[in-house]
């Protein structure tokens, strides 16, 4: 029984952290006033581009006579994953904030097109590698179980704790990093002042296009940081057909179960990450497991009916969000 | 050089305009080192957008600035802050989940953290100075309209602004708290600060200020030294001609009882009462004004009436006429639709006209059509009776369109005014009720719309009229119920008592002096 | 000093809103949006090596080029065209309907519940009538919970809506590998629906497309001309001005999006009954999501969506030719309809306001 927990809270933090990703990045996004509903279609970007950077710099690497290096790798795939899926957001930007569109229509715009982008180059650099994209083993290894110098060893709380791939402490500390960010750092109170009040911080001389610009851009990075999880961990560095499938609007489920706070975040992912996966841990007599995949989608719009019937200023959406701001509006 | 120094602010043949409509046109304006400047216009005579182009808001089309001396390009906000520039807004620019000190620190450069113990020290020390009374750790949306207005002048004075501008600060305060703002303004003026203050209310011009500048639609008339002048003067320049301030009150017998309100109780957002045994009569061939601090209770009362906002106590009574039928009804709590089937007809003209008067995106005809598209059978809406009446409306009321089939939202204020207005009077109620009718509109405008209301009057309609204008309120009602934190003060007879007994009622719930004003007066 | 011109001084570019625009003018700029999408996409192509001129007119022909490719064009067009149709009924009064895809699936389950299982008690006529009813109730009523919510509670209905798009994906994954699944089958799959309860073909395609053009005809009446048409304006518009006027806004929020659901829901059927003739999880296949993007170009416009549906149906259609032809995945369709949508949606910007260079004096037509 115990076994079966450690093993199941094992499972959840790992399927847990692409939704904490996508979700990070959604927050920040948010908290600049700007709902990007694209975080399915980021999260794709950055998932095909990092297993491309990685690909093509070992095949690179490779046909030079060279052997690849792991840390190298993932680098080039983050770096590749973090710019796509910016690049993404920096369209979206570009047409909510500069030319004013409607918010919902692109981010769906920007998601279509994102999961296009990411199934037609995953099917295209596919056909050019003769059949499938897939990593060498080096990549593989580089995002499998760390194992920290006796942090690791230590009895049951290593392997729960210490045994993680990189990217799920990245993504611990991103969130402590952004949860810091809002609540002490200069920068982050002038951005939750543009989110919620534009007009007010634009009087304030904060320059709103800017920081928009910054939130979400990077926050469109972080989600494609997100994606890059599901094509190098999740798929161990294989492009699989619609390999995000659902896991970005999952994200954007996520921000609201967790309040907008980063901090919070990290919890809800871990329970949306074990309710992915539960139904390999746990079977309720008479329940079919597909209805397990249900559970994520049914808790969310619970919270989301539970935190629409008590209404509370603070722990709610950023009052500017889907809604464009344009000073010299008359 | 050395001339121009003795100026703060210069403006130099400026201009704006936004789409075909000119907010400024060639507008010169000087303020003068330490000296308090009074902007006077009528609302709509562009002395805000004026000063929203010192503010960084807005940026000239055309036309020079200079801040002490140096000409200067002011493209945000920023850049007016660098040159010592602070505004202080009509509306209230502060961030509600943010409290007193974050707000005023927004925006700051400095350390890349926030320290909150250090920041709210120095707004405290700050507000001491100035005697202000304000605890810096406290949220906005748990702040008074007054400490909120606090905040913003601090905000300013943090940022070590000696050009300070107030865009109507005291539309909101109370004649006590008025009095309190102007000490400390004369504080600031010899403390060497520059202040430029937004008005309308002459008073107020001649109580404060060293010079009055006075736009007119836009256009700059002149700048007097204000001890060589006087109302009349101030009047003559504002709107162009020698006008009576006189509103008609035209002597009308008194009808019967239209409405009766009985201990009307009801919460906010907040679960504050917003009301608290409201108790008053209408009726009919009088108009009923209705004035207090804004948000004292009459938007929720209104609201109440007209079936768009739940009590928790009290009732309504209705009684007047459907097509030669007395009908007497309860209404609280009825919905709107449900108060028109029961054959009320009870007008309702909304302070947010556009928000919820009027729909802005839709035609003159779609929207005359808002409150009685239901009347026709079947399933089809019928357009040719409403076109009619719009067009009849544009021609009876002079509103200026392009034609009924131009979006509402696309009109001036005092047309859009007439629109709704005309749309109300045109289902001939037995109860009229207008929130702030004239707030915007010019002062051709206001007269025409006062007009239409003592029509009303004078065809036995009962009105209520809330105003914000004292004034106004003075002299063109028969009788003027107070309000203050959603109790009634008192209910008085206008021509008995003075401005102030009714500026003390608003701030006194119960004050003494009061106390006779609930006995009926009769007009 | 004042020797600065003003001009030097402004910012390098202002923009100023449009009073009016000619209808001329606004339909150039759209159309030169469109064309530099197309241009941008060539790039693409040529980009892979590929010649975009080729490509492009063997997506047309791949779309049009023969009758049995036509067919397969509208077949594709209608449900989108439908499901656009009900997705603007929500978006007319600003409720974000983002859940076309779940209620296709669950009108498709409806159907499929008399289809699969009644098939041999029902006639051919009462049978399809019982699946067109299921489906529309169906889909009315997924469509009817996130409207009760947001009525009752404010309940975000993006969001709602969205999260009941994957568990009615679910439910049909549940189906098929359950109680559902096909006799005999050794993957999991819901068996097909007999031929002689097939919809009928009229000129090659199921009847279908005679009731979407119906139903464009009878959504543009029931927008501009009817009581409960004004009442969904009323309610975009503003929900005070609604209630100020005496309009239940829960009451045409829950029923708006009742026909909204229902309408997506008889795509369901139309798909299944149709044209897939069993439910997969692909059976929706994105349409909800595309549908909305063709309602909101098209502005809401019935004959708008038409024609959008029918021109993203050539493209999802002619990525099939270029696929086969040139070894372009299909899922470039995707790509290029996401570029060409980046455009005309940027393009309104510039019908809405009008740039002026530093330097350029204003003047007014």
């Amino acid at each position: 029984m115990l076994n079966t927990l450690n093993g199941l809270f094992i499972a959840a933090v790992l399927a847990g952290t692409p939704l904490l990703l996508g979700a990070l990045g959604e927050i920040l996004t948010e908290k600049s006033g700007n709902l990007n509903l694209g975080v399915e279609g980021m999260m794709f970007m950055g998932a095909i581009t990092s297993l491309a950077g990685s690909y093509y710099y070992e095949q690179a690497v490779i046909s030079a006579g060279g052997s690849p290096n792991g840390i190298l790798s993932s680098a080039i795939a983050l770096l590749t994953a973090f710019l796509a899926g910016a690049g993404g957001a920096l369209i979206y930007s570009f047409l909510t904030i500069t030319l004013r569109a409607n918010q919902n229509v692109t981010g769906l715009t920007l998601t279509i097109f994102g999961t296009g982008f990411g199934n037609f180059f995953g099917e295209y650099i596919g056909q050019k590698a003769g059949g499938y994209v897939a990593v060498t083993e080096t990549t593989k290894k580089a995002f499998s179980s760390l194992h920290i110098p006796v942090l690791s060893d230590i009895p049951v709380i290593g392997p729960l704790l210490f045994q993680y791939n990189w990217l799920v402490y990245f993504a611990i500390i991103a969130a402590i990093v952004m949860a810091w960010f809002f609540n002490r750092s200069r920068v982050g109170l002038n951005l939750r002042a543009v989110g919620e009040d534009p007009a007010t911080a634009d009087a304030a001389g904060i320059n709103i296009t800017l920081y928009k610009y910054m939130a979400t851009v990077i926050g469109g990075g972080i989600c494609g940081i997100g994606g890059m999880y599901m094509s190098m961990v999740t798929t161990s560095g294989v492009w699989v057909h619609n390999c995000v499938s659902g896991y970005g609007w999952l994200a954007v489920a996520l921000v609201i179960f967790a309040t907008w706070s980063p901090a919070r975040g990290m919890l809800v992912a871990l329970i949306f990450g074990g309710l992915t996966i539960m139904r390999m841990y746990i079977n309720i007599p008479g329940l079919p497991v597909q209805i397990y995949d249900m559970f994520p989608y049914i808790a969310t719009i619970l919270v989301l009916v539970i935190t629409s019937m008590r209404q509370s200023r603070e722990h709610a959406q950023p009052k500017s969000c889907g809604l464009n701001y344009f000073r010299e509006e008359r | 050089m050395s001339g121009a120094a003795e100026y703060a602010v210069k403006m130099h043949h400026v201009t704006k305009t936004f789409g075909k409509v000119t907010a400024n046109k060639d507008v010169n304006l000087e303020l003068r080192k330490g000296e308090i400047l009074a902007l006077l216009g009528e609302n709509g005579s562009g002395k805000t957008t004026l000063m929203n182009m010192l503010s960084g808001i807005y940026f000239p089309d055309h036309g020079e600035i200079y801040v002490k001396g140096e000409e200067v390009t002011i493209r945000s906000p920023k850049d007016s802050f660098t040159l010592g520039i602070g505004m202080i807004h009509q509306h209230f620019k502060l961030v509600d989940v943010l409290t007193a000190a974050e707000n005023i620190v927004l925006g700051m450069e400095g350390k890349a953290t926030v320290n909150r113990r250090e920041i709210n020290k120095k707004v405290r020390e700050l507000a001491e100075k100035y005697g202000f009374d304000l605890e810096p750790s406290k949220k906005i949306y748990n702040m008074s309209v007054s400490e909120k207005q606090t905040v913003e002048i601090l905000k300013v004075l943090y940022k070590g602004a000696d050009i300070l501008i107030l865009d109507e600060p005291t539309a909101v305060l109370t004649p006590q708290e008025t009095d309190r703002l102007f000490a400390v303004l004369r504080n600031m003026k010899k403390d060497g600060k520059s202040i430029i203050i937004i008005t309308h209310k002459l008073n107020e011009v001649l109580a404060i200020s060293d010079r009055v500048a006075i736009l007119r639609k836009g256009e700059y008339i002149g700048v007097v030294n204000t001890s060589e002048t006087d109302q009349t003067q101030l009047t003559e320049m504002m709107v162009g001609r020698p006008i009576s301030l006189e509103i008609e009150r035209p002597l009308v017998e008194r009808g019967e009882k239209r409405l009766q309100v009985i201990d009307l109780t009801c919460l906010n957002g907040d679960g504050v009462k917003a009301l608290d045994n409201v108790s008053f009569e209408a009726y009919g061939g009088e108009i009923l004004g209705i004035a207090g601090i804004a948000g004292s209770g009459q938007k929720e009362l209104c609201e109440i009436i007209a079936g768009l906002y739940p009590s928790i106590g009290g009732s309504v009574l209705y009684s007047g006429n459907h097509e030669g039928v007395p009908v007497q009804e309860r209404i609280l709590g009825l919905k709107p639709d449900e108060i028109v089937k029961k054959g009320i007809s009870m007008a309702f003209v909304p302070e947010d006209r556009l928000g919820m008067g009027l729909v802005a995106g839709m035609d003159m005809t779609d929207n005359v059509m808002l409150r009685s598209y239901k009347s026709n059978k079947g399933i089809f809406v019928d357009r040719r009776n409403p076109k009619e009446l719009a067009e009849r409306l544009v021609d009876e009321l002079e509103i200026v369109t392009p034609g009924v089939d131009t979006p509402v939202g696309r009109l001036s204020g005092g047309n859009v005014q007439k629109v709704l207005l005309g749309r109300e009077i045109a289902c001939h109620p037995s109860v009229l009720i207008v929130a702030y009718p004239v707030r915007g509109l010019d002062i051709n405008s206001s007269y025409r719309i006062y007009d239409l209301l003592n029509e009303q009057k004078k065809k036995g309609v009962a009105v209520i009229f809330i105003g914000e204008d004292l004034d106004v309120l003075m002299q063109l009602s028969d009788r003027i119920m107070v309000m203050c934190g959603g109790k009634v003060s008192g209910i008085v007879d206008p021509r008995e008592v003075t401005k102030e007994d009714i500026g003390l009622m608003m701030i006194h719930a119960g004050d003494p002096k009061s106390g006779s004003g609930n006995e009926e007066v009769t007009a | 000093m004042s020797a600065h011109s003003t001009q030097a001084k402004e910012p390098f570019l202002r923009m100023v809103r449009r009073d009016a625009i000619s209808s001329r003018k606004s339909w150039g700029i759209r159309a030169a949006a469109f064309l530099l999408s197309l241009v941008t996409g060539g790039i693409v192509i040529l980009l892979l090596g590929h010649n975009p001129i080729s490509v492009y007119f063997s997506m047309v022909k791949g779309a049009w080029g023969s009758q049995t490719v036509i067919y397969e064009t509208i077949k594709i067009a209608v449900p989108l065209l439908i499901t656009a149709i009900g997705i603007s009924f929500a978006f007319k009064m600003k409720f974000w309907n983002i859940g076309g895809e779940g209620q296709i699936l669950v009108g498709a389950v409806a159907a499929g519940a008399f289809g699969l299982f009644t098939a041999h008690i029902f006639p051919k006529l009462p049978l399809v009538l019982l699946m067109m009813l299921a489906a529309i109730v169906a889909g009315g009523l997924y469509g009817l919970l996130p409207a009760v919510c947001k009525s009752k509670w404010g309940t975000n209905e993006t969001l709602f809506t969205l999260m009941l798009n994957y568990i009615a994906l679910a439910f049909i994954k549940y189906l098929m590998n359950g109680p559902w699944k096909a006799p005999g089958s050794s993957y999991p799959k819901i068996a097909m629906l007999v031929p002689g309860a097939r919809l009928t073909k009229v000129l090659g395609v199921h009847w279908g497309w005679i009731l979407a053009l119906v139903l464009v005809v009878a959504s543009y009446i029931y927008f501009n001309r009817t009581k409960q048409g004004y009442e969904i304006s009323v309610v975009g518009e503003s929900n005070n001005t609604a209630r100020y006027a005496g309009i239940n806004v829960g009451k045409v929020f829950r029923r708006t999006m009742f026909l909204s659901g229902a309408l997506c829901g008889l795509v369901g059927m139309l798909q299944f009954a149709g044209s897939d003739y069993t439910i997969t999880e692909g059976t929706a296949g994105g349409v909800g999501f595309t549908a909305i993007t063709v309602a909101w170009l098209a502005k809401m416009n019935p004959f708008g969506m038409l024609v959008v549906s029918v021109f993203i149906a050539m493209l999802e259609r002619g990525s099939n030719a270029i696929q086969t032809q040139f070894k372009i995945p299909a899922s470039a369709a995707d790509l290029l309809i996401g570029i060409i949508l980046f455009f005309m949606l940027g393009c309104e910007f510039f019908i809405s306001y009008r740039l002026i260079g530093r330097g350029k004096e204003e003047h007014h037509a």
